[in-house]
């Protein structure tokens, strides 16, 4: 079973209902019993970081899903979920992430042209960096979903695929059993179906 | 580089697409989740619901059919329609609408806009502006492009955008059921104005509509239609098709 964690942030409706599609068994849940006995985990997120991580820590979920992360089962953040993976965020001031992954999440405004808008939002093109088990149902240059102000930035080393608008951002990162795409994977048609599916697989 | 988006508009009153509908391979014909599933697997970038109901019991099937549409089309999904109020926005996005589009209700009620973008971000807020010359100024119109508010429209969408609009779409009346192709002079003036994405609707009678529309106005995120799609006079396979031909950057 997959577990989504609920911690009070967002609407995850169209996330539960794309695993229900795909035929996987899955549970909206911030029991730690209920986590424990589940295989795959994921976190979601959207909004603002700092009220996020707030929620997270309040919720109880922060140290539940470090413990989870522990345990080897694979866990995928997604869009704000997968930026809180990182050690920081400079989104409005400075703020702690969960530390599971190196690098911290800046403004994109830093690094792309002033023509261009902000936030990034539409369907962009992937640009496979590294090997990753979530794309093994997917082709490079395939088109996904982006909504989003802020990007992972220095973490090269764990980045499986960048995005280009006018810089190569990050759209996705691995390190170990821990999983983050910045795109939306359940707003993304076929190809992010797949992606949830070969994460369901690992 | 990000995509430009081709955005399918389904009107529904009573739990069916309004504007007749005909197509081969489809088993009903006006149910709209079975219309945008379709859309969806020819490859739109995103779907318009456009609740035009006035009753309560209509609001309701229109929410029981957009949540059926979110647990089948993985795609972003935006509502407009009666949206009024906070509460119906939360109502909408509960049931998996990712954006909402204000129109008449902000108009009525401009602080909406503000309230709205503050609650759930810029990127959820799409102001949707019905504007039409007259005397050879750009006027707001309200109530389904039927009462002029007298309100100059780029005036106005400078303050939605300032309010925190995430997106505009551009109705133009003049060209709108005209098929000769999109307001290229107004929705140049709306984005010589606003930062955010602006989407064109009104106008389109073919595929060679878009693609005027992205090389003149490369500014232009979107183009948005309905019957065209609706009548099968143009597939959106074949118009995807078609732009990037015309090195215009799409999702295939």
């Amino acid at each position: 079973m997959l577990a989504i964690i609920d911690y009070g942030v967002g609407n995850i409706f169209s996330l539960y209902s794309s695993f229900k599609f795909i035929g996987e068994d899955v549970v909206l849940t911030n029991d730690k019993k209920v986590i424990d006995s589940c295989s795959h985990i994921i976190l979601p997120g959207v909004g603002a970081f700092a009220d996020a991580r707030r929620k997270l820590d309040e919720s109880g979920m922060t140290e539940v899903v470090k413990e989870q992360v522990k345990t080897g089962k694979p866990l995928m953040g997604i869009c704000l979920g997968m930026q809180m993976l990182f050690d920081k965020s400079y989104e409005y001031g400075e703020h702690d992430g969960l530390g599971l992954i190196k690098g911290s999440v800046r403004p994109i405004s830093e690094v792309i042209p002033l023509d261009l808008k902000i936030p990034h939002i539409g369907w962009n093109a992937l640009e496979f960096t590294k090997e990753t088990g979530i794309f093994k149902h997917i082709k490079n240059g395939d088109h996904v979903y982006f909504v989003h102000s802020y990007w992972a930035a220095d973490c090269e080393e764990s980045t499986t695929a960048v995005t280009e608008y006018g810089a190569r951002l990050t759209a996705s990162v691995q390190s170990e059993n821990v999983y983050g795409c910045q795109f939306h994977p359940e707003k993304s048609g076929e190809v992010g179906l797949n992606i949830l599916k070969a994460f369901c697989e690992l | 580089m990000i995509t430009k988006r081709i955005i399918p508009c389904l009107d529904v009153k009573n739990g069916r697409v309004v504007k007749g509908v005909n197509f081969e391979g489809l088993n009903d014909v006006s149910s709209p989740v079975e219309l945008a599933d379709y859309y969806s697997r020819a490859g739109a970038d995103e779907l318009v619901f456009y609740d035009i109901t006035a009753s309560v019991e209509g609001r309701q099937i229109f929410t029981d059919i957009l949540k059926e549409a979110a647990s089948k089309i993985f795609i972003p999904l935006t509502v407009g329609g009666g949206i009024t109020t906070l509460d119906d926005f939360e109502r909408v996005l509960n049931c998996g609408a990712d954006k909402v589009s204000v129109n008449s209700g902000a108009i009525k009620n401009p602080k909406i806009i503000g309230e709205a973008a503050k609650k759930y971000g810029d990127q959820c807020v799409v102001l949707s502006a019905d504007i039409k010359r007259v005397d050879g100024k750009f006027k707001l119109f309200k109530n389904g492009g039927r009462v002029n508010t007298e309100i100059d429209a780029l005036e106005w969408i400078k303050f939605g955008v300032d309010s925190g609009a995430g997106e505009i779409v551009v109705n133009s009346i003049d060209t709108d059921g005209v098929k000769r192709g999109f307001d290229l002079e107004m929705l140049e003036a709306v984005c010589n104005i606003v930062s955010v994405p602006v989407i064109a609707s009104g106008g389109a009678g073919g595929i060679k509509d878009f693609i005027e529309l992205f090389n003149k106005l490369p500014k232009v995120d979107a183009g948005l239609a309905a019957s065209i799609f609706h009548f099968g006079e143009v597939t959106i396979d074949e118009l995807k098709r078609e732009l990037k031909k015309n090195n215009i950057n799409t999702r295939i």
